[in-house]
């Protein structure tokens, strides 16, 4: 059996560089579409100002991307270094949008991220546009296949088991791509990465013109990110909102374990705005709650409930109970494939087979099961609720303190009297690290609310694992820990170097702080 | 569109295209990464060789990520067990290769001269490190890993990192620097000019004949050692299960395509003649030449490991039927055939823009343009 120390040490490597690199990514979306905007003007208008505006967040684009490329990297291993089973379950079917996210996007923005910073004075303005404009198709196409990969755990289209190989099969790519899982997850979190990208702008603008120095070129930059991050930060709500309804139609536990849902209540459900959820009486000892709200949200509808923890858990019971079934016609089979009546048995009951794996925690002959390891893995079915409760919050109040900032900038910068609005130049600055912070919270809504599944409902992250010792996980993640640090602090040496000095490292003598020497 | 033996047998192909284009593209600026402590003395001189490749090394880089994607979704069992059971050599790759991108991007950024050798010893080690790691881990398969699966498909490696370390892996570590460093002195042969050009020409004259002698070292071993065979089982056009078949392990099993086929001869054929070409190029200081004879030197090297187990990819030492071969280690057919469709789209596209952007850079790199654009170049 699998040990579960081996399960969790895998988890946390996986955590700890799965949202390193989601430090990065977020700005790479982001400042990829705002120097596409800055160099559309530039082309547009023929001012300078606006090419040293490419060139100067270009430059912070820069120092961002290298490390998104090097934690990026270490992600495209890891599946096969350390969730080998996971890779082998199901790397017909999640293995292709990772492919093509390579062939059609990273290539894309890898290659032409060497022209935009080496092809200035190489290429006509109206090909070097086109060069930054293809650099953000890249990134952002990167998004969208890795997004489908991550959505297809969620939400497993377009594939069925394989009892001959042992192994998820695609059946429809098409479903794969399309599945609104997918679409919702796609446009919120690049919308997230757009809120993050204006709002760095934003704040390191309003930095300067709290300073009042450079205040031409921050002035220009300020309006622009304040438009674009209003509209994204429309955005990632409105999506938010629809990541909210596809799970409550995929992924039930996870809802209720967001909501802090103990019970399946009459519709329309009310939402918990605050509760100190206890797992341990499985209720809330303390809540506030708005009516109606979250059976609007959930469901948008009147009239459907919106299955509580209690309620789900009794299905699931059914399920696992069924998966013994299928898991013992499964071993049966793979002795001799033409016993025609585990066939049988097996098809009828394979829909349940993930949930007969969920019992592997705890035995590894699944017929034997006892009914105190049939309970436990009833209670594992739902991941815990404060976390996610908490973790969701914290981004959802975000979300809206961000509109209101950016309402609020584009409002000045229509009226144009930003720059004297001392109070809205602080609250951008010290409002740049939040979009970080919502976003890493989403992930551990999306991801930690997923468990006990790799896979929902077909693979249990407990079988997921490679087959290491749980001393070369303790070594790596040493490693891991060590070297990223060490990266952290270069990157961030380096960013708040030129953030600080501002354009004038450029050396063209039109800035305040022009390096020395040059 | 394809049969499933075909499409089996095509993605053997993809694949290895896809490692030659790796070791083409993200090879020469590995080996660039490895010569430059050793051809770029001062300062000055490493910049302009760190810009050979600074508008370049991210997208050639992409070719080492999407082998591995494409291993993932063509071979899932081979990407598994590989990956796993050669963990710490992969973890070394992953480090050693951390140092490229933040080394080239922040090393001229600050003006200090512990920062910038600091980066320099970076990039080399990310220059250096993986090509010997792949020569290694290629020697290993040929001559067989330890790991085994389970009934329910579970691979378990059983050896350690240190037993990967043989001296025939080391040697095939050799050749595999050798060859990536030859190709990265001549690229920046044809890049450079000056001393730069001088040392770099040594160079080439220096890893050229090395990979002759290694290769030929490596060939004499290889066709002694022992090799597999399959003796039953696993057909071509099956579903993949790697545990249906049998395996013998017999002395000379990996010359065995070279008797059946005799054409196959000219894969190593053009490892020879791409190498000895490109070391008389270099001689006679036609330096794009030379490049090119390289490029077909990778391709013949490649080729040749590929040729010499096929249709093996990586057979077991411990469990000889948990060997994974061409037939019975990929992904099922719809997949494999939509992703040749992916491949057949995307890589002339690829080869398409790519050269675009090394025409838009092309020319000599030259120490007085560092010392102009010393804010905007690397
Ligand atoms: C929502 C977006 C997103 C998400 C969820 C991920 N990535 Fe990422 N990744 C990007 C968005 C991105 C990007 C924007 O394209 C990056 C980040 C910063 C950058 O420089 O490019 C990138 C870089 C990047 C690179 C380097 C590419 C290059 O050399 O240009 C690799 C290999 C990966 N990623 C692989 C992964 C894997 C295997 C992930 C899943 C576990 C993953 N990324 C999650
Ligand atoms: C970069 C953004 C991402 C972040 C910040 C992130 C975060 C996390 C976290 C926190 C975990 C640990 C959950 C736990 O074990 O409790 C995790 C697990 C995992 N995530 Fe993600 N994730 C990201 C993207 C992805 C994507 C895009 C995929 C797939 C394409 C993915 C696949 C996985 C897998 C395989 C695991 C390990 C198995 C598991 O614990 O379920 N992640 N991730
Ligand atoms: C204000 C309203 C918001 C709502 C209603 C909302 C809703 C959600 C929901 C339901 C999920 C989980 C989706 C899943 O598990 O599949 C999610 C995930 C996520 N959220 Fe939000 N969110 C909001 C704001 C934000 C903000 C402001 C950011 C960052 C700037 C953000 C970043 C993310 C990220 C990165 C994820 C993980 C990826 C994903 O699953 O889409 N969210 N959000």
């Amino acid at each position: 059996m699998i040990s579960s120390q081996l399960v969790d040490l895998s988890r946390l490597q996986f955590a700890i560089t799965a949202l390193y690199h989601f430090l990065f990514v977020p700005l790479t979306l982001g400042l990829s579409f705002i120097l596409v905007i800055m160099e559309a003007t530039y082309v547009l208008t023929g001012r300078q100002i606006y090419k040293d505006m490419v060139k100067f967040w270009g430059k912070l684009f820069g120092i961002n991307f290298a490390l998104g490329v090097t934690t990026g990297i270490t992600m495209e291993f890891q599946f096969g270094t350390n969730w080998a089973y996971y890779s082998q379950y199901v790397g017909d079917v999640f293995g292709a949008p990772l492919a093509i996210e390579g062939l059609m996007a990273f290539f894309l923005e890898s290659t032409f991220i060497g022209l935009f910073f080496f092809g200035w004075g190489r290429l006509s303005k109206g090909k070097h546009l086109l060069v930054t404009l293809l650099m953000a198709v890249g990134s952002n196409l990167s998004a969208l296949w890795i997004l489908i990969a991550n959505a297809w755990m969620q939400d497993p289209v377009g594939a069925h088991f394989n009892y001959h190989t042992m192994r998820m099969e695609l059946t429809n790519f098409w479903t794969v791509v399309f599945n609104p899982t997918a679409q919702a997850k796609v446009v919120h979190t690049v919308s997230a990465g757009y809120v993050t990208g204006a709002l760095f702008v934003l704040g390191i603008s309003s930095y300067y013109l709290l300073k009042n120095r450079d205040t031409e070129f921050a002035r220009r930059s300020f309006r622009i990110a304040a438009a674009f991050g209003l509209a994204a930060s429309l955005s990632v709500i409105v999506l938010g909102d629809e990541s909210g309804y596809t799970v409550t139609e995929s992924q039930q536990s996870k809802l209720a374990a967001i909501e802090a849902m103990w019970h399946t209540e009459p519709a329309p459900a009310a939402l918990n705005l605050i509760a100190l959820p206890d797992q341990e009486t499985e209720s809330n000892r303390y809540d506030v709650q708005i009516p109606y709200l979250m059976g609007l949200i959930g469901t948008r509808s009147v009239t459907k409930t919106i299955p509580g923890i209690a309620e789900i858990k009794e299905k699931n019971r059914r399920r696992i109970e069924n998966g013994i079934i299928a898991l013992t016609a499964l071993e049966r089979l793979r002795r001799d494939p033409q016993d025609a009546q585990a066939r049988e048995l097996f098809r009828d009951h394979q829909q349940d087979l993930g949930f007969g794996l969920l019992l592997k925690k705890y035995t590894s002959d699944v017929s034997r099961a006892t009914p105190q390891m049939i309970q436990q893995a009833v209670d594992d079915t739902v991941p815990r609720v404060a976390p996610l409760f908490w973790s969701f919050r914290i981004m959802v109040g975000l979300g809206f303190s961000f509109l209101a900032l950016f309402a609020l900038a584009f409002y000045y910068s229509a009226k144009g009297n930003f720059m004297h609005k001392r109070w809205l130049l602080k609250w951008a600055l010290w409002f740049i690290p939040l979009p970080w912070v919502a976003a890493e919270f989403g992930w551990v809504v999306s991801e930690y609310g997923r468990q006990p599944w790799s896979i929902y409902g077909v693979l249990p992250t407990q079988l997921s694992v490679s087959s290491l010792s749980t001393e070369s996980l303790h070594w790596s993640i040493a490693g891991f820990v060590l070297f990223y640090t060490g990266l952290l602090i270069a990157e961030m040496y380096l960013m708040v170097k030129y953030a600080r000095q501002g354009p004038g490292s450029l050396g063209t003598g039109r800035y305040a702080n022009e390096p020395s020497g040059t | 569109m394809f049969d499933y033996e075909t499409l089996k047998f095509i993605w053997w192909l993809v694949i290895g295209v896809l490692l030659m284009g790796f070791a083409i593209m993200d090879g020469h600026d590995m080996g660039v990464g490895t010569l430059l402590p050793f051809v770029g003395r001062t300062d000055l001189e490493r910049r302009a060789i760190i810009n050979t490749v600074g508008p370049h090394w991210d997208g050639n880089q992409v070719w080492f990520i999407t082998g591995g994607g494409a291993i993932f979704a063509a071979w899932p069992l081979v990407y598994a067990t590989a990956f796993s059971g050669f963990y710490w050599a992969m973890l070394a790759v992953l480090w050693a290769m951390f140092f490229r991108p933040v080394g080239f991007d922040y090393r001229s950024k600050i003006d200090r001269p512990l920062w910038r050798k600091g980066w320099d010893l970076g990039l080399f080690i990310g220059g250096a490190v993986p090509p010997i790691i792949f020569g290694v881990a290629f020697g290993n398969l040929l001559l067989g890993v330890p790991f085994h699966f389970d009934d329910s498909l579970r691979s378990s490696y059983s050896g350690t990192f240190w037993q990967l370390l043989s001296p025939f892996a080391l040697l095939a570590g050799l050749v595999s620097l050798s060859l990536l460093t030859f190709q990265g002195a001549n690229y920046l042969m044809v890049r450079t000019e000056g001393a730069i050009y001088q040392r770099a020409r040594k160079a080439a004259l220096a890893f050229g004949v090395l990979l002759l002698v290694s290769f030929s070292l490596a060939g004499i071993w290889v066709s002694h050692m022992k090799g597999y065979a399959i003796t039953s089982g696993a057909s071509p056009d099956g579903l993949p299960n790697p545990l249906a078949k049998m395996v013998s392990v017999e002395a000379g099993a990996w010359l065995r395509n070279y008797q059946f086929y005799p054409w196959t001869k000219l894969v190593p054929a053009l490892a020879y003649a791409g190498g000895v070409l490109g070391i008389l190029f270099a001689y006679l200081r036609r330096p794009l030449s030379a490049f090119v004879s390289s490029s077909l030197a990778v391709l013949g090297v490649i080729g040749t490991a590929g040729v010499s187990m096929f249709p093996f990819v990586m057979p077991s030492s411990s469990d000889p039927r948990s060997s994974l071969t061409v037939w019975d280690s990929t992904s099922s057919q719809l997949t494999l055939g939509l992703m040749f469709g992916a491949v057949v789209i995307f890589v002339p596209l690829i080869v398409l823009y790519t050269s675009w952007a090394y025409k838009v850079m092309a020319g000599k790199v030259t120490t007085e343009y560092i010392e102009a654009n010393s804010n905007s170049t690397y």
